[in-house]
């Protein structure tokens, strides 16, 4: 397994203030991993410390095989940064020019790059206005198109959908989902727990500037989920015959919980009821939404 | 290499779409209209007064107004140099420090580049800036007299090298300031180290005449903490005429009896490039 980002108890403190205690996280190449966490965790901190725009107190950590803040490696990296904010007196045309320049891309590609990114994030009728003159949300996706320049292997985004309409949001999703079938990896930090939910393969909680928590959010690969249906006819012969697919078995009159190893086991399960004249009238996997585990996992308390 | 002039591009670009150029440009040039009708004023009056006074030979007559217009010149670059200063610390007091606040850096820096190409790179777009400032203000200056009168001032390539080289120390000093300290905190530094420069330049003058080394000692001192007015002290001592200098003994406004010694400028020259270094190493180590 190629790692794309490695970070070993990675520390910051300003003064007498620890931002970050001791990140520890490991991003695989190609998948698309969230950031999660309360405001204040240190998910900001973190970021620059992984970019090089902080100096960890102490730990270390790579990307893409490299230690932190090598030059030359920065060229295989995108980034958005948060409150994207510009130079609002170059056009979008020549904001996309100077950012390739910085990345050290030939003329003819920077050119080529730059047609098709303004394309694909929809500004190119605007590409010869002056940024100043841009929505929040246009500020946003030219940011994007910048990020996506030099064809980077790793791509970090914190809050790429703030300031979005939900068509904007549909749109950083679709780039999101065609950069990862192209092998891309993303660091995606947002607060907007549905954005993940529907984007990452994993995520990683944080909280007090730790990581507390790392989930797969691929449903199929999730493990244990529990199931809850309703059904007449569940005798307690039938409920022992559960046995190879189900544990936990809750019976209530009608309803009944349990729960399966995989939700891969759900299809023989019905199948089971249905053949044994069991009248099934609902079979619904209860997964977790994000925000409940969001909750479970960092408390209710939330800002440190 | 090719970022440092990418960054200087993005410098320029920057003082013409922001229309800081485009402000400069046309006060400058309300300067040198100004300048032009005073001198004007003063060169008629002069030489209707000629006219009419006690026939003096030609020789005298010629010596006369030569050493008047070397004055009014000297005192025209005067301004200037303080112009040229003041431009060299505007241009430059928000350029990082902004950049940081508004986190427009982080962008930059996280590129396949040096940081310090991007400090070197908004040093050099301010320094052609300034060069250019200066040659429309100076220039300018010099040859609305020629034009006029057809005087020159004697060593003015040298003197406006003064002046480029004393905006170019300010500009490099402010951007250090600028990579470290908030954009209000700079400007107040770099007037308050134009202002120390200023009067210990006086006072050195002062002692000079009393012949009180203490005094002298204490302007010394102060241009070794920032030579902008020696460098200026020098300039002018090397634009005005000999005669001039006779004609006010070594205390005219402008001139000065011991010029510093060019000791000062490879000290100066040493004092630009150490603040660059500082620049680039300081805003490296800033956390963003």
């Amino acid at each position: 397994m190629t790692l794309a980002i490695e970070t070993n108890l990675l520390r910051k403190e300003f003064g007498n203030n620890v931002a970050v205690r001791g990140l520890t996280l490991q991003v695989k190449a190609g998948e698309v991993f969230g950031f999660l966490g309360p405001n204040g965790a240190g998910k900001t901190t973190s970021i620059k410390m992984l970019l090089g725009l902080v100096t960890p107190t102490a730990g270390s950590g790579q990307l893409l095989g490299q230690p932190l803040g090598h030059q030359a490696t920065r060229a295989k990296i995108g980034f958005l940064p948060e409150h994207f904010r510009f130079h609002e007196w170059l056009t979008a045309d020549e904001f996309l020019s100077l950012h390739g320049q910085l990345y050290g891309m030939a003329p003819t590609f920077l050119h080529k790059r730059r047609s098709e990114l303004l394309e694909q994030v929809g500004l190119a009728p605007f590409r010869h206005k002056q940024l100043r003159t841009f929505s929040k949300g246009m500020l946003q996706r030219v940011g994007l198109a910048q990020a996506l320049l030099n064809q980077p292997a790793l791509v970090f985004l914190d809050e790429p959908t703030s300031g979005l309409d939900p068509v904007g949001r549909r749109l950083v999703r679709d780039i999101i989902r065609e950069l990862r079938s192209h092998g891309t990896t993303i660091f995606l930090n947002s607060h907007l727990l549905s954005e993940i939910e529907v984007t990452c393969d994993r995520v990683a909680f944080i909280k007090h500037g730790e990581v507390v928590r790392v989930t797969e959010l691929n449903p199929l690969a999730q493990g244990e989920t529990q199931v809850s249906l309703r059904a007449r006819g569940l005798t307690p012969e039938i409920l022992t015959g559960l046995s190879p697919w189900a544990a936990n078995l809750r019976p209530d009159g009608e309803h009944l919980t349990l729960t399966v190893q995989d939700e891969t086991a759900l299809p023989a399960l019905a199948r089971y009821l249905v053949t044994h004249g069991v009248e099934l009238y609902a079979l619904t996997p209860q997964r977790l939404s994000l925000e409940e585990v969001f909750i479970q996992t960092v408390g209710t308390e939330g800002v440190l | 290499m090719n970022a440092i002039l990418t960054i200087a591009q993005l410098t320029f670009r920057e003082a013409w779409r922001r229309r800081i150029a485009l402000a400069a440009l046309l006060l400058g040039l309300a300067f040198l209209v100004l300048y032009n009708a005073g001198f004007y004023f003063i060169h008629t009056e002069m030489e209707r007064e000629n006219a009419l006074s006690a026939p003096r030979s030609a020789l005298e007559a010629e010596t006369l107004r030569r050493t008047v217009f070397n004055f009014f010149s000297t005192a025209g670059l005067y301004a200037v140099n303080f112009l040229t200063l003041a431009m060299g610390a505007m241009l430059s007091a928000d350029t990082l420090a902004g950049e940081i606040t508004s986190g427009t850096v982080q962008a930059l820096v996280t590129k396949p580049i040096r940081r310090g190409e991007i400090v070197l790179g908004k040093w050099l777009g301010f320094s052609i800036l300034l060069a250019l400032y200066l040659l429309l203000m100076g220039g300018g200056l010099l040859v609305s007299v020629w034009v006029q009168t057809g005087y020159t001032l004697p060593n003015w390539l040298n003197g406006l090298s003064l002046i480029y080289l004393a905006s170019l120390l300010t500009m490099t000093m402010t951007l250090m300031l600028s990579s470290r300290f908030s954009a209000l905190a700079t400007g107040g530094s770099v007037f308050g180290l134009y202002g120390l420069a200023f009067i210990g330049g006086w006072v050195e003058q002062v002692g000079a005449a009393l012949q009180n080394r203490t005094a002298v000692e204490v302007g010394i001192i102060s241009s070794l903490i920032f030579p902008s007015e020696a460098l200026w002290k020098r300039a002018a001592h090397e634009v005005s005429s000999p005669l001039l200098q006779a004609a006010t003994g070594g205390f005219g406004l402008f001139t000065t009896a011991n010029p510093p010694s060019p000791l000062m400028l490879v000290y100066a020259g040493l004092y630009l490039l150490a603040a660059l270094w500082v620049a680039t190493r300081w805003f490296n180590q800033r956390d963003l």
